[in-house]
Order: C-alpha cells, then structure tokens, then sequence
C-alpha cells in the first residue's frame, strides 16, 4: 500500500512534469523565434531559422540608421518619455483621489463612485472620432502631452477603485491617533497611507507605464508624423508596409523593447502579486 | 423699539428667513447678504458675475451650435460646433451646481436663523470650507482631467449617434443635422446591417466566452501544477510562466501574426510540416483565424491568472488539507472541493476583468490581421468584435454615426452585464 501510494505519486509527478516542459516550450519557441528572425538575412521569413546559418546585425544596425520612415530611436525615446509621465501622473492623480473617496465623507461620493465603475467599462477609444476633434480643435495633433493626458484620464476610473479598495483595508485607527496628534489630512496621506499602500501603488505604475505601451488605438488618431510615434505604430507599420515590409528588421526592434521591459517586469514581480492578490481578494 | 420687534417677529412667522432667504438668492449672493453674511454673499456674486462674463460667449454660440448643427457652409463646422456645444452643457451643469449650493446655503442659513441659532462665524466658515473642501481639493484636477479626457470624447460621440455624419455629410463642405433615432433603427431595420451587427455581436459573446475562460483555466491548472510540494526547479518554472506577462502584448500580437502566416509562417512551415499536416489557412480562414485568435490570447491571458493564483494557493492554510487527506479525499477530490471554490471566492472580481477586458480586447483582433479575413458585402471582417467592428467604420468607411451608435449599443450591453455581476458578486457593496 505505501509503495502503491509512492509509485503513483511518482507517475503524477513524471506527468507534471511532461505538462510543465511543453508548456514551456510552447512559451519559449515564439520568443526564441523572434531572436532567430531577428538575426537572419534578408526581410522576408520564408528562410527564417531559429538559429541562422549565417547570422547578420543588419537588421539591428537598420534600426539606428537614420532612415525617414524608420526612426527607431526616436520612437522609442517617444514610448519612454510618454509612459514614464502618464505613470507618474496617473500615480499621484490616482491615490489622491483614492484617499478622498476612502477617506471622506462628502457630497457626491457615491455617485463619483459609480461613475468611476461605469467609465472604466466604456472603451476610451470608442470616442475616437471625439479626440480626433479635439487634438485638432485644440491645435494639438501630434502632441505627446496631450496624448498623456489623455491616457492618464483612461488610467484614472479603474484604477482609483483598485486603489480605494487597498487603502480601505488601511486600519481608520492609524488616521485617527494621528489626527489626534496634530497630524493635518495632507501629512497623513504622505506619511502613513501612501507607504502603506506601496503594493497597490506598484500596481497603478505598472499600469500606468503598460498602458501606452499597448495601446494602438489613440496614438494612432493623433500621431500622425513618423517623428512623433511611439513603437506600437512604428513596428506595426514596418509589419504592414505594403511597399516593404519587413519581420527581420520589426523582430530587432522587437527584442530591444521587449529585453528591458521584460527584465523590469520579472524584478517587480513580487510587488505586483502582493498588490494584484490583495486587491483580488479584498475586491 | 418693543413694538417694532413685535411687528418684525410677525412678519418672520408669516415669511420665514429660510423662504426670504432662498427666494433672493435667485440672484446668487443675494440670500447671503440678507443673512448678513457679507462676505459669502460677495463670493458667489462674483462668481456668478466672472462665470458669465467668462463664459456668457461659449455659452451663446455653443447652446445655438448644439441645437442647430450650423446653417451656414462653410461659416459653420457641425462637428465643432457640436464639440463647443457640449463643453458648453458640461460648463452650465456645473454653473447650475454652484447656483444650486447658493440656494442650499441662504436656505439652511436661514433656517438657523429661524430656529434663533447662531450662524457660524467667518473663522468658522472658513474652517469648515477647508476640511469639507479638502476631499473636493484633492480630487479636482483628477475630475478635470476625467472630463477632459473620457467624459467629454463619450458625451461627444453619443451625441454623434443621433447625427446624421458621415462620409457623405461631413464638414467643412456639408452640414450635420441631427436625425433622432434613425441610425438605431437602421441597425436593426436595414437587412446588411443587422445580419451584420448580429454576426459581430454573437463572434464578440463567444469570442469573450471561450478566450477569457481559457485563460483563467490554463492559468489555474498550471498554478495548482506548479504549486505541488515535491516539484523542484519552482522558480524556474514560475518565471518561464510568467514571460508572456512580462513581453509587451503588441509585440506578442505581431509575432504571433508573422508565425501563423499561411505561406511564410513557422507554424504552417515547421510546426505542422513536421507532423506531415498540410497548411492550414490561419489567416484567410475565418474559422482558423478565430481558432488561432484564442490559442493566441490563451498564451497571452494565462500567466496574469497563474501569478495572481499563485499568490492564492500559499495563503491556504495548509490543515484544511490535512484534514482531507485523513479522510482519504484523493488529489481531484482536494482541488474540487478545497483548492477551487477558495480560488474562485478570492478572484471573482479578477476573473470578470478578465471578461470584461476580452470583450474589448481590440488589439489583438485588430493586429493580428486587421479583423480579417473580409466578409464580402459587410464592413466587418470574419473576426471582427464590436469594438474592432466600431474602429473600422471610423477610421476606414466614415461612417461616424453608425459607429457612435454602436458605441451606445455596446456600453449598455456591458454596463448592464457588468452591473449585473457586481451586484451578485456583492463587490460593489459600500464599506
């Protein structure tokens, strides 16, 4: 009977593993296939191979070749300045409205609350044709600032309420024996609660640096000239480029956003789980 | 001096100070001033005098622009007028909230009066604006900037639906002009349109069903897998997991497009040649192309479901399985009756993001290949979900109202679901 238990737990064991190996394969095989294409000569996959016969850096240099269509560089410093800011902004615009609606009581609470529950189920971009009129009333087509404040307007809804709910779980009695020390609102918000939402405050950068980062959709409305794109357009059109395009040079450019972003990403992840799980549970 | 303040006390009973008060404040201030307090009563006047000296311009031109949409080409541009129309209704609701608090202040001022209690001081008020203002103070540039930027563009282009823009009137050459319900009764009267928009939203309801429930399966399977206590190399295998999550999703998205592609692509090439199957046509296949969809989304969705599962299953405790495994219970038994409903309880409402997100999921529909394969005769291609659907119409057939309309059509329809559950899922209660 022990030896049956032990034998049988043996083979789950072995399964699992089976499981777990073609799963990772299946995970790694695209990724290693970009690197691979990524190295290859010439623009188009038919020759592709994961490890090339004869490995080039031309698509790498291509990138940083300075050409009109193709300006890499730029777009990616583009991507970073207009992420690093809707994160900042969504971050601080996010916990203190958070803190008045966990904190307060005040006319119009409720209905903000709900308000909030119902934008953030009604696609931003849906208004596409509303931006586009208003980048153009505005005199603001191509304007990076106006695209992050636009994205930080997107950010706010949701994430207030993933905020709201963490600093929900915050004791009252911290806030309390504060005030009753003198502490102003202000001071409590920056010296108790702010540190103690920390994971939840990983979570609504994250967010906020992701977001522009995947969106396609209103950076495309509004940027229309190849200096002011962000990577999405820019490696989606080098994917569609009817006159030339091109997987080689699009897999180079892919592995340079995906290699820091991805490293960042594993090195905080133990922030976000602590955020992501505390606010799944708490709702 | 004893008989006049008789006479005055008369006079009060028969017309209280709340009732004076709130009938003056009909010019704002003036309701303060009767309650001797000055200062306030200054407040808002000049508030009411700078809101009109201010706005009295957007306002006149932008309440005309919004009730006609234009007369004139090509001195009027509908679509800006109708965008400077409704700054302007966001602008009056708001003078209409400060008027309203001029009202409620004189009145309940008044009536402190008439119960013979004492108004508050001007330190007071001051101090009561600063810690009831407070949570007004740090929301506000949150709320300006939310009005700016999503409530403004939605009230934009509800309001489109019931134009009548499109390619074919749109300015500066042609004016727009409101057409009431008509383009919600062509979605459902005209035939192309409506076998269209059913098509769309049945591919939409499946496509939510089936993408976000696969996700969160493989992401709980593999989490429960992962999380066995004789498994070694856990961390590797946690962190291979969790690339998907970790890669830019566009990237992902594009990727997958360029190894699915039915003559170029590995998985035709290489995958499948190696297996002796002959190619299968991902892209120009509505079918395969909405198979490959969901394989792609699984791949992308789990990870996000396995951390978050993960985090879950080590703060089970861990007699709760002690407790089983005296009685017998074999390992299915533990997962079914232990392992999930405390999964499913702790992520509820991450799980109906997942739904919700998949419902809207236009990037992946949309770059992995444009929504197509084309559909002949419809707008929409054979992938199509409605958002992807609604981006089409704007950005390649012009087709404004239609879009905005099915915009309206699509928030009810997830308002609606998504109130639905919050109710039941008891999430939404307050504290």
């Amino acid at each position: 009977m022990h030896l049956g238990t032990k034998a049988r737990k043996n083979v789950s064991l072995a399964a699992t593993y089976i499981i777990l190996a073609a799963v990772m394969v299946i995970i790694i095989y695209p990724l290693l296939w970009t690197i691979g294409a990524s190295f290859n000569p010439g623009n188009s996959l038919i020759s592709t191979s994961i490890i090339p016969s004869n490995p080039t850096l031309d698509h790498y240099k291509e990138l940083f070749a300075g050409k009109e269509s193709l300006q890499y560089g730029q777009w990616y410093l583009n991507s970073l300045k207009i992420s690093v800011f809707t994160m900042i902004g969504s971050v601080i615009s996010v916990s203190f409205t958070a803190y008045a609606f966990s904190r307060f009581k005040f006319r119009g609470r409720k209905n903000g609350l709900t308000l909030f529950l119902l934008l953030q189920m009604i696609p931003q971009f849906s208004a596409l044709v509303a931006l586009f009129v208003l980048a153009q009333m505005l005199g603001l087509m191509n304007n990076h600032w106006l695209l992050i404040l636009l994205y930080i307007g997107g950010q706010i809804p949701m994430n207030t309420y993933l905020m709201k709910g963490y600093m929900d779980s915050i004791p009252m009695d911290l806030d309390e024996s504060a005030k009753i020390d003198g502490a102003s609102n202000t001071r409590i918000f920056w010296q108790i609660i702010m540190p103690l939402s920390r994971p939840m405050l990983a979570v609504v950068a994250m967010n906020g640096f992701t977001g522009p980062l995947g969106d396609f959709v209103l950076s495309s409305t509004i940027l229309r000239t190849p200096e002011s794109y962000t990577l999405p357009i820019g490696l989606y059109n080098l994917v569609n480029d009817v006159m030339g395009a091109s997987y080689t040079t699009f897999a180079a450019g892919a592995i340079l956003i995906s290699i820091p972003i991805g490293v960042t990403f594993l090195m905080l992840q133990k922030q976000f789980v602590n955020g992501l799980t505390a606010g799944g549970t708490k709702g | 001096m004893l008989f006049r303040k008789e006479i005055n006390e008369k006079w009060v009973n028969a017309m209280q100070h709340r009732k004076i008060a709130t009938l003056l404040s009909i010019i704002p201030g003036l309701g303060q001033f009767y309650n001797k307090q000055f200062i306030k009563g200054m407040i808002y006047f000049v508030l009411t005098l700078s809101f009109f000296v201010a706005f009295s311009d957007l306002l006149d031109i932008g309440l005309w622009g919004l009730f006609t949409l234009g007369t004139e080409v090509p001195r009027d541009n509908s679509i800006f007028l109708l965008a400077e129309g409704i700054i302007a209704v966001i602008v009056t609701f708001f003078g209409l909230a400060i008027y309203y608090m001029n009202f409620r202040d004189a009145y309940k001022n008044g009536k402190l009066r008439d119960e013979n209690k004492p108004l508050s001081s001007l330190k007071e008020q001051y101090h009561n604006l600063i810690s009831q203002g407070y949570p007004y103070l740090i929301s506000g540039p949150s709320l300006f900037i939310l009005i700016f930027a999503v409530i403004f563009p939605i009230l934009f282009s509800f309001a489109l639906a019931f134009t009548n823009y499109d390619l074919y009137h749109s300015p500066p050459a042609k004016l727009v002009d409101w057409v009431g319900f008509d383009t919600f009764k062509n979605i459902f009267t005209v035939d192309i349109w409506r076998s269209t928009f059913f098509d769309v939203l049945g591919w939409t309801v499946v496509w939510t069903l089936i993408a976000s429930t696969l996700q969160v399966s493989i992401g709980i399977f593999l989490a429960v897998l992962v999380n066995q206590k004789d498994l070694r190399f856990k961390k590797l295998i946690r962190t291979v997991l969790i690339l998907p999550w970790a890669v830019p999703g566009f990237v992902t998205i594009l990727i997958f497009a360029g190894l699915f592609n039915d003559t170029f692509g590995a998985i035709n090439n290489e995958i499948l040649a190696m297996f002796g199957i002959s190619p299968i046509p991902w892209m120009t296949d509505a079918t395969w192309s909405r198979v490959a969809l969901l394989l792609i989304q699984g791949w992308l969705g789990f990870p996000y479901i396995f951390i978050v599962t993960t985090g879950v299953l080590q703060s089970i405790p861990s007699d709760l399985y002690e407790a089983a495994i005296i009685d017998g219970a074999s390992a299915f038994k533990k997962f079914r009756h232990i392992t999930l409903p405390l999964i499913l309880v702790a992520m509820a409402p991450i799980i109906i993001t997942q739904y919700t997100f998949n419902f809207n999921n236009f990037n992946i529909i949309y770059l992995f290949n444009d929504g197509g394969p084309a559909v002949p005769g419809t707008t929409a291609g054979g992938t199509d979900i409605l958002v992807s659907w609604i981006y089409k119409l704007t950005m390649q057939s012009s087709q404004y109202s239609l879009a905005a309309a099915l915009t309206i059509l699509l928030s009810i329809f997830v308002i609606s679901i998504a109130l639905w559950q919050f109710r039941r899922t008891n999430s939404f209660k307050e504290e």
